[in-house]
C-alpha cells in the first residue's frame, strides 16, 4: 500500500462508530475494512445485496454465490442478511445507511463531487455511487489532496461531470479534513505534518479554517 | 399447470429480434448461464438488453454481444469488457448508463405495474438532462421511467414446476426483479424439486411471474474477483 493511501485510510477508519451501518466503495475505501478495531461492531453493506460483509474467505470457504459489490469473493457475517438489489437500494435511498465512504476524483466547495467519469475517456459506469451519495446520511469522500501533476483535487467547481451536487458531508485527504456546512467549505484538521498554510497553497477551493484549529496552530 | 419447459432451445426459441430481454446477475454472479448459452446459439439479434453488467468477453452476455446479438445495452457498469468497449467505440452498440438502484427501482416498478417514479439519484448530473424535475419538500428529484421485457432471463437455486423459485445468498442480486417484469420469464435453477418441497415461507419468487422453469444441470458459476484472506 502506497503510504499516502495508508495515512488517508488510518484517518477515514476513524470516522467508523461503534454500531453503524456503513457502505464501503469500490477500491480504497473497501480496504478500511481491514483497519476497523476489533471492539467495534459494525454491519458493512454491499449494494449488490448484503448487510454484514464478513471478511474475505479461507480456500474452503469460497462460494461463487457470495461476493461484494467489487465482485471480490467475501463471506457474511453472523446476524447477516440477503436481499434484491431494489431492496438494497431502498436501504440506501431511504436513509437507513448512517455512513457512506466513498473514493473522489473531485471534490468542490460546495460539496459537489466527481467520481464516475472522464470524458474522450471509455466510460465504464456509474454502478450505484449516484444513488449512495443522494441517500446515505453521511457522505465521506478519501482521495489524495493533488492529482499525479501536482493539482488540486479540491476546486472551486468540478469540471469533470457531477456525481451528485452538494453531496459531501466530510472530505478527507492526505493533507487535511473538511467539513461541508451551511457556513461552507471548513478546514477541520490538518494532516501528516501540514500545516494551514501548505493546506491553502495545495487547495484551490476557498475555506475557512475551524476556530479550535487556528488555536491549536498558534499555540505552537 | 406445469411451467416445466423441455428444453432451453424450446424456451429461448420465442425470443424475436428487437425484442428487450431483461437479464438478472451481478458481474458474473447469479447470471441464467445456461439461457444465455442458448439465446447465443438461437442467434436473435437487434437486441435491447437490460441487466446491471454485460459478462465478460467470453462468458455470460459476452457471449451476445461477441455474436454481435445486441444493439443496445442498458446498465450500470459496463467495465470489465473489451468486445463491449470496441463496440462501442465504433458506433455498433448504443449504451444507456444508468444509476444501480435507478436501475433496480425501473425494473421493479415495470414488475409492478408503476410506469414511473420521482428519485433524487443523479439530479445535476449528466443522467438528469432531459427529464422532468419536480421539487418534494425542497429536495429536487427526477422522474424515471419503469423498465418491462418482451422476455427475463432469470437464475434460481432452487425451484418447483409452479415457476415457485427460491435464490442463494448475493446470486440473488437483480433476479426477482427481472422475473416479474419479464412478460416471458425463463427461470433456471440448479434444483429443480418437487411441488410442495419448497416452504411457502421461504419462496423469494411466487411462481406467477415465471412461465418456463428448467433444470440447469452442472453451473460453472464463474468467480471475477478471487479473493480470499491472507494466511
Amino acid at each position: 500500500m502506497s503510504n499516502s493511501r495508508e495515512k488517508i485510510i488510518n484517518r477515514a477508519v476513524q470516522e467508523i462508530e461503534d454500531g453503524m451501518i456503513v457502505n464501503l466503495g469500490i477500491g480504497m475505501p473497501t480496504m478500511i475494512a481491514n483497519h476497523i478495531p476489533a471492539g467495534t461492531d459494525v454491519f458493512l453493506h454491499s449494494e449488490n445485496g448484503l448487510l454484514g460483509i464478513g471478511p474475505y474467505p479461507d480456500e474452503s470457504e469460497l462460494d461463487p454465490d457470495l461476493i461484494n459489490a467489487g465482485k471480490e469473493t467475501v463471506t457474511v457475517k453472523n446476524g447477516g442478511s440477503f436481499f434484491d438489489n431494489a431492496e438494497s437500494f431502498a436501504m440506501i435511498r431511504g436513509g437507513h445507511i448512517d455512513l457512506a465512504i466513498l473514493g473522489g476524483m473531485e471534490v468542490s466547495e460546495n460539496g459537489d463531487l466527481a467520481n464516475w467519469m472522464i470524458p474522450e475517456k471509455m466510460v465504464k459506469g456509474m454502478g450505484g455511487a449516484m444513488d449512495i451519495v443522494q441517500g446515505a446520511r453521511k457522505v465521506v469522500i478519501i482521495m489524495n489532496h493533488v492529482n499525479k501533476h501536482g493539482a488540486s483535487k479540491v476546486r472551486k467547481s468540478c469540471d469533470l461531470p457531477l456525481t451528485g451536487e452538494q453531496v459531501v458531508s466530510r472530505l478527507i485527504t492526505d493533507m487535511a479534513v473538511f467539513d461541508f456546512t451551511e457556513n461552507g467549505m471548513i478546514l477541520k484538521e490538518v494532516l501528516n505534518g501540514a500545516d494551514i498554510a501548505s493546506v491553502r497553497e495545495n487547495t484551490e477551493a476557498s475555506f475557512t479554517v475551524d476556530e479550535a484549529l487556528m488555536q491549536k496552530e498558534d499555540s505552537k | 399447470m406445469t411451467k416445466r419447459s423441455t428444453s432451453f432451445e424450446t424456451s429461448v426459441r420465442s425470443i424475436k429480434d428487437g425484442d428487450t430481454i431483461i437479464v438478472g446477475g451481478f458481474g458474473l454472479c447469479g447470471i441464467p448461464e445456461k439461457a444465455i448459452t442458448a439465446l447465443a446459439e438461437h442467434g436473435a439479434k437487434d437486441l435491447t438488453v437490460v441487466s446491471n453488467n454485460c459478462g465478460v468477453d467470453d462468458w455470460g452476455l459476452g457471449l451476445l454481444l461477441a455474436n454481435k446479438q445486441i444493439k443496445k445495452m442498458v446498465a450500470s457498469y459496463v467495465g470489465e469488457n473489451k468486445i463491449f468497449e470496441e463496440q462501442y467505440l465504433n458506433g455498433e452498440l448504443e449504451v444507456e448508463l444508468v444509476p444501480q438502484g435507478t436501475l433496480a427501482e425501473r425494473i421493479r416498478a415495470g414488475g409492478a405495474g408503476i410506469r414511473g417514479f420521482y428519485t433524487p439519484t443523479g439530479v445535476g448530473t449528466p443522467i438528469a438532462e432531459g427529464k422532468e424535475h419536480k421539487e418534494f419538500d425542497g429536495r429536487t428529484c427526477i422522474l424515471e421511467e419503469a423498465i418491462t421485457g418482451d422476455a427475463a432471463l432469470v437464475k434460481a437455486w432452487k425451484g418447483d414446476p409452479y415457476g415457485n423459485l427460491i435464490y442463494r445468498k448475493t446470486a440473488r442480486n437483480f433476479n426477482p426483479l427481472a422475473a416479474a417484469a419479464g412478460k416471458k420469464t425463463i427461470a433456471e435453477v440448479e434444483e429443480l424439486v418437487e411441488v410442495g418441497q419448497l416452504d411457502p415461507d421461504f419462496i423469494h419468487t411466487p411462481g406467477l411471474y415465471v412461465q418456463d422453469i428448467l433444470e440447469g444441470g452442472a453451473y460453472e458459476k464463474r468467480i471475477e474477483k478471487r479473493t480470499v484472506a491472507q494466511a
